[in-house]
């Protein structure tokens, strides 16, 4: 597909807090909200802002391993909690690792396009607090190869496969610089954090950030060539947002101003049981992003506002390259420059990104979109930055980048 | 015989009690971990109580730490299960471990499990006769160069190898509570003991991740000759102070600046409390036996007879004794006059805190200073300002201070310990203080 064969808008989003280690409200001792709790308030914040219910035709719930964390299957027929008027509409759920939420837009971008229907609520959920993190670290394993990679892999299947990218990072362009890239993108993305009262690392006071996002890696306790502070957090929350077309966002009650345009589609899915072919590089993260940037007819230079996977804080520096906003190694320098910064070229993941606002694995592709959504409309709140160009660009990576959606959106 | 052929048949007698759990925990871990290496090897640890009911709760709890302490160790799990094709995720090799530790475990009632043992852990109560009853039973079955470690925390080791015609073959391996947890394990070697049996203590110690400290083999040990001697200074405070000021406040007084003016983790009534009024008693007795040092207090005989005990429930929640407390927290003080409590209301202790006047540093406490890196610093300003601050609660303190210094000095000059540096670790490992009782602080 080169070009959208209609005009399609993205409307009305939301999400909820990301819960988790670093939230005030956060107790691993006592019970918390589950998967309604967040379908609930993440519906109710999309429907405030829509004059008529009736109007969404359609709903696509994207969620990684609910069937794990909470033993819960069929979440499309638990979506139609969000709202009484969802209920006997058709109602689906998809899965896709950490790429569950950006297969979610896929979706409903495609709903759409098919013509049965005009709005689609398209949300993501995880709520995966429910046990530890060395279990927890076996459930998300599975977005990775099981029966060819797990047994052989580490506690910590997912962090250890970024600690080897990482490694390879380091050893082909510096150590110490990628290692000080790392630490400033953790520091920049809890300052932006800070300005996000839905982030889980909102209340950080941490003065050194820097300082601390240096700490060494430690093999012995977690990876070799990682830390803590280099990983997104373990979280519980939900994203929404309606992809519609212009009569759709009419009969919503909003107007252009309100809502954004999809100029920009790429989709990629890469063999899971093969090993990546360039541990510097995330290839189909590259083909998804270079796809949607061809749509939109634009270059890399034209993106005003940028929503990357930093999964790992190597990942989202790889897909800044990813981007073809720097060339191979080069995000280091354009992170040491603050070029990702909201006030620098590239405004990268504002409201805090995985790393600093957390990562309900299903929600991140929706955040994604809904982050863009704010800043492209004007609604991002304490964390709205000077827009200097009108498109914003997302990439929703699963697993070792093996999924990957990409979307360009227009003011 | 090494330390590793030993621990392949292994007993714990008193296993299913406060002292026996944590250590037959400590052994089913190490057995299990052993046994994962050494597969072509044989182990066997054998936990006897005479407590059924309390085994079968021994047994719930060895799995459920075996769980936890596998989630702790994932990695080196991993590699232990690596050639295992049948257990790929974290969750399957942590149940496998937990099952690993529980199939090396035997229990029963009767001594005869230990019959193979050549290496005897004893943790049974606190009773002269009992234990040399149990180490002549085991003396009788066992092989000729089986070794008893006893976890008595006051009996003399001469005392019980003599009489069970062990001699040479016990050794003192005084645990602290929780043993799975405490890092200080004081070993008390009497002037007859093997010197196999003395570096298998060592390097079990070791293997452990234990800090030993060694006392000598003199009633009470570094342990509790210091903690009986503190809390009869506190007893004889509140003696002292309950003609003026009644014996609740006396109480409240003395139990707040020994925890707060201190800076210590728990005022001494508390801690009395903790490890329980009747061990405190029985303790002080045994030591009196041997030490004859005026080791007796007719306040706690009096507090047993009225049934008053503190001690833990089995959950670990602390029950009433001096104090009484409301989910952890000290709420009333015990009357033996009146025999009740007398609830800190907010009125009489209000008042009793004006009267200790301010803490001279309200900024400090034991919990505050934890990790910090200019404790040594911070406590010499802290006491160094006692003298320009003669309040009621200062005075109170640093005669406290003064007293447990002595008695720690004594603790050297009787031979208990070889070094102030060994009784200082005993009350920063052991007991958890900030700094350990002999230092210059007050000079
Ligand atoms: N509790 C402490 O803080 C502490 C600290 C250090 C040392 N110690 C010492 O550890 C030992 C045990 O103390 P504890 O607090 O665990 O006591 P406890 O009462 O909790 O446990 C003693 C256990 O021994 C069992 N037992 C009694 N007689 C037995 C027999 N003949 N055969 C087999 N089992 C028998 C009991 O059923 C009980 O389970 C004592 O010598 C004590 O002085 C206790």
């Amino acid at each position: 597909m080169t070009h959208m064969p209609k005009p399609l808008y993205l409307a009305a989003g939301a999400y909820t807090m990301s819960l988790g280690t670093g939230r005030p409200e956060f107790n691993p001792r006592k019970a918390r909200p589950g998967l309604e709790h967040y379908i609930q308030e993440v519906g109710r914040a999309v429907f405030d802002q829509i004059e008529d219910p009736d109007v969404i035709d359609e709903g696509v719930i994207g969620n990684f391993m609910a069937a794990r964390f909470n033993k819960q299957g069929h979440l499309g027929s638990l979506m139609t909690i969000a709202h009484p008027s969802l209920e006997y509409k058709p109602m689906i759920r998809v899965e896709g690792a950490c790429a569950s939420g950006g297969l979610a837009l896929a979706t409903g971008i495609k709903s759409v396009l098919s013509g049965l229907a005009d709005s689609v609520l398209v949300m993501g959920v995880e709520v995966q607090n429910t046990v530890k993190a060395v279990y927890g670290a076996d459930i998300l394993a599975g977005a990775g190869w099981f029966a060819g990679e797990r047994k052989a892999g580490g506690t910590y299947f997912f962090p250890q496969k970024f600690s080897d990218r990482a490694g390879a990072f380091g050893q082909k362009y510096g150590v110490e610089k990628s290692r000080a890239a790392m630490a400033h993108w953790y520091a920049t993305a809890i300052e932006n954090a800070r300005l996000n009262p839905l982030a889980q690392e909102h209340h950080n006071a941490v003065k050194d950030l820097v300082g601390l996002g240096l700490t060494p890696p430690d093999a012995r306790t977690f990876c070799e060539h990682i830390n803590l502070f280099h990983c997104s957090k373990v979280s519980d929350g939900a994203a929404a947002i309606v992809v519609c077309t212009k009569e759709g966002y009419k009969r919503l009650g909003l107007k252009r101003k309100d809502v954004v345009k999809i100029v920009g589609y790429g989709h990629a899915a890469a063999n899971l049981t093969a090993p990546p072919p360039e541990l510097t590089e995330l290839t189909t993260s590259r083909k998804a992003s270079g796809l949607a940037r061809k749509m939109a007819k634009i270059s890399a230079e034209d993106y005003g506002v940028i929503e990357v996977h930093d999964c790992f804080s190597i990942t989202g520096m790889l897909s800044l390259e990813a981007l073809e906003l720097a060339g191979p190694g080069q995000s280091i320098d354009l992170v040491m420059a603050g070029e990702n910064k909201r006030t620098g070229r590239f405004p990268t993941n504002t409201g805090g990104g995985l790393v600093g606002y957390g990562h309900p694995t299903g929600a991140s592709g929706v955040r994604m979109a809904v982050d863009l959504w704010k800043q492209l409309t004007g609604k991002a709140g304490d964390f709205q930055i000077q827009l200097q160009k009108e498109h914003g660009v997302m990439i929703s990576m699963g697993g070792n980048d093996k999924t990957v959606v990409s979307l360009v959106l227009k003011r | 015989m090494d330390l590793n052929t030993r621990l392949q048949n292994v007993t714990v007698i008193g296993a299913a009690g406060k002292m026996g759990s944590g250590i037959s925990l400590l052994l089913a871990l190490e057995i299990a971990y052993r046994a994962l290496e050494h597969k072509d090897r044989t182990y066997l640890l054998n936990l006897v109580d005479v407590n059924d009911g309390a085994l079968l709760g021994l047994l719930r709890y060895l799995r459920e730490q075996a769980v936890k302490d596998a989630e702790k160790q994932m990695s080196r799990i991993r590699r232990l299960y690596a050639d295992r094709e049948d257990l790929v995720e974290n969750g399957e090799m942590i149940q496998a471990f937990a099952d690993e530790v529980l199939q090396h475990v035997r229990t029963g009632k009767t001594m005869t499990l230990a019959q193979d043992s050549t290496l005897v852990f004893e943790a049974a109560f606190e009773k002269e006769e009992l234990k040399v009853g149990i180490y002549k039973e085991l003396a009788a079955i066992c092989p000729r160069d089986m070794y008893i470690l006893t976890n008595t925390s006051s009996i003399p080791l001469h005392v019980l190898a003599d009489a069970s015609g062990m001699l040479g073959r016990v050794i003192g391996y005084h645990f602290y509570n929780p043993p799975a947890v405490q890092k200080l394990l004081e070993v008390i070697t009497p002037d007859v003991c093997d010197s196999e049996l003395q570096q298998l203590a060592a390097e079990l110690a070791k293997v452990l991740r234990k800090t030993v400290v060694p006392s000598n083999d003199i009633a009470g040990f570094i342990g509790n000759g210091h903690f009986m001697r503190d809390g009869l200074h506190g007893i004889r405070e509140v003696e002292r102070l309950a003609q003026e000021h009644g014996f609740v406040k006396a109480v409240f007084f003395v139990n707040k600046t020994s925890r707060e003016w201190l800076l210590r983790p728990m005022g001494i009534f508390q801690l009395i409390d903790y490890v329980g009024v009747d061990v405190f008693q029985l303790i002080l007795r045994v030591m009196e036996k041997y030490l004859n040092d005026g080791l007796h207090s007719p306040l706690i005989d009096r507090y047993l007879e009225l049934g008053i005990k503190g001690g833990q429930t089995s959950s670990g929640t602390q029950k009433d004794g001096f104090l009484k407390y409301d989910k952890g927290a000290i709420v009333g003080i015990y009357d033996p006059e009146k025999q009740e409590y007398v609830m800190m209301d907010g009125t009489w202790n209000k008042e009793a805190d004006t009267q200790l006047g301010a803490h001279p540093d309200p900024t400090l406490s034991w919990k505050s200073l934890q990790g910090d890196p200019h404790l040594d610093a911070k406590l010499r300003r802290y006491f160094g300002s006692f003298g320009a601050n003669p309040t009621f609660g200062v005075q109170l303190a640093t005669d406290y201070f003064r007293v447990t210094r002595e008695a720690s000095l004594r603790l050297v000059a009787d031979g208990v310990a070889h070094s102030a540096e060994d009784v200082n670790k005993v009350l920063t490992l052991g007991f958890f203080h900030l700094y350990g009782p002999i230092n210059d602080y007050l000079d």
